[in-house]
């Protein structure tokens, strides 16, 4: 929890050093890659505090998981279909999900 | 600082790392996210953007196609006004035939017999009757007129060669034969004016017969070009020539 808080205020401050600017026509590729790294952070934290976190399968899955959603983003360009929906769905789902196992969790270690 | 996250990776699992990592990417996806949509709001939405462009490249290629439009009518307009005039300058040269409402006038040489004493050139048609037929014809505004077949220009003589007439050094004897186009009616009556031509002609018995018709039809001047010597001037060189010949006049007084 406070690894994941202390890696979140460097990347900000990274992203805030260095001068990038996201190009517009890759705008929704880096909107699916946010919401892939977002899910990916709080899969991550949950499995910590199940007690079950491995690094392997918390990385691969970020990996593939942007890979997966960036292939979408560019079949549905492809294709003329908001393929990239799909991801962000998916993702923001299972980010709530997560985010409700966390709480729970945690309101579980306040009572204790 | 970095010993620090260093004593914090370490202190907890030393698995976490990779969390911390996505953790990073994420921090740094957020801000440049968030930095792209300030941008995107400060400048006009994309889609409004996309939308000016298509409209600017749709305008681009009408006002392309209308200025080549506009150019091909102002090249063919040149075309048709250069034509026009050169024909113009044919019709006026005598170099093509021409068409038209008319009259045809057909002047004969006296029936009367000279009385004995009297001069037989009384009774015969001499150069001068047919000058000033032609000239009257001219002044009733006659666009074309033609003699025996002889087209009449700006060179034409018609001058009296012998018992014949010459025009355009082509000699031919009465009858005469003009055929003129321009407005009937008015050269009908040019002719035919009390105290006219006609009327002078009459009293000498010269025959003349006008017929107005509706078509006449005027042949092209067919001779060599009339201009051996002559040389057209430059428009800017004959202003000058005449300006200095002025100028040794005034010296010379």
């Amino acid at each position: 929890m406070i690894i994941s808080i202390v890696g979140l205020s460097v990347g900000i401050l990274l992203g805030m050093i260095c001068p990038l600017d996201i190009p517009v026509a890759y705008s929704r590729l880096f909107s699916v890659a946010l919401i892939a790294a977002l899910d990916s952070v709080f899969g991550g934290i949950r499995a910590d505090m199940d007690g079950k976190f491995d690094n392997t399968i918390f990385l691969s899955g970020f990996v593939v998981n942007a890979l997966l959603a960036a292939v979408l983003v560019y079949l549905g360009d492809q294709l003329g279909m908001d393929l990239y929906m799909v991801a962000l769905i998916a993702f923001g789902l299972r980010v709530f999900q997560n985010l409700a196992i966390i709480r729970r969790y945690m309101l579980d270690k306040k009572s204790n | 600082m970095l010993n620090k996250i260093g004593d914090v990776i370490n202190s907890e699992n030393q698995n976490r790392i990779g969390l911390a990592f996505v953790s990073m990417v994420l921090g740094l996806l957020l801000t440049l996210q968030f930095r792209a949509t300030l941008v995107q709001k400060e400048s006009l939405p994309f889609q409004r953007i996309e939308e000016l462009s298509a409209r600017l490249i749709d305008t681009e290629k009408e006002r392309d196609t209308l200025r080549a439009a506009l150019r091909e009518v102002t090249e063919r307009q040149e075309k048709e006004s250069r034509v026009a005039n050169l024909s113009d300058l044919e019709m006026t040269a005598g170099l093509v035939g021409l068409t038209g409402p008319g009259l045809v006038i057909t002047i004969d040489d006296s029936r009367k017999t000279a009385k004995a004493g009297e001069n037989m050139n009384l009774y015969v048609i001499h150069d001068e009757d047919i000058l000033r037929v032609v000239n009257e014809l001219r002044a009733a505004g006659a666009e074309a007129i033609s003699l025996n077949g002889q087209r009449l220009t700006a060179t034409s003589e018609i001058r009296c060669a012998g018992p014949t007439l010459s025009v355009n050094n082509v000699r031919s004897a009465a009858p005469f034969e003009i055929i003129a186009i321009g407005e009937v009616t008015t050269l009908e009556n040019a002719l035919k004016m009390r105290g006219g031509v006609v009327d002078t002609l009459k009293v000498w018995g010269i025959q003349t017969a006008i017929s107005p018709r509706t078509s006449v039809e005027v042949p092209p001047f067919n001779g060599p070009s009339p201009f051996r010597h002559a040389k057209p001037i430059a428009r800017g060189g004959a202003g000058e020539s005449v300006k200095s010949g002025n100028a040794a006049g005034g010296s010379a007084q």
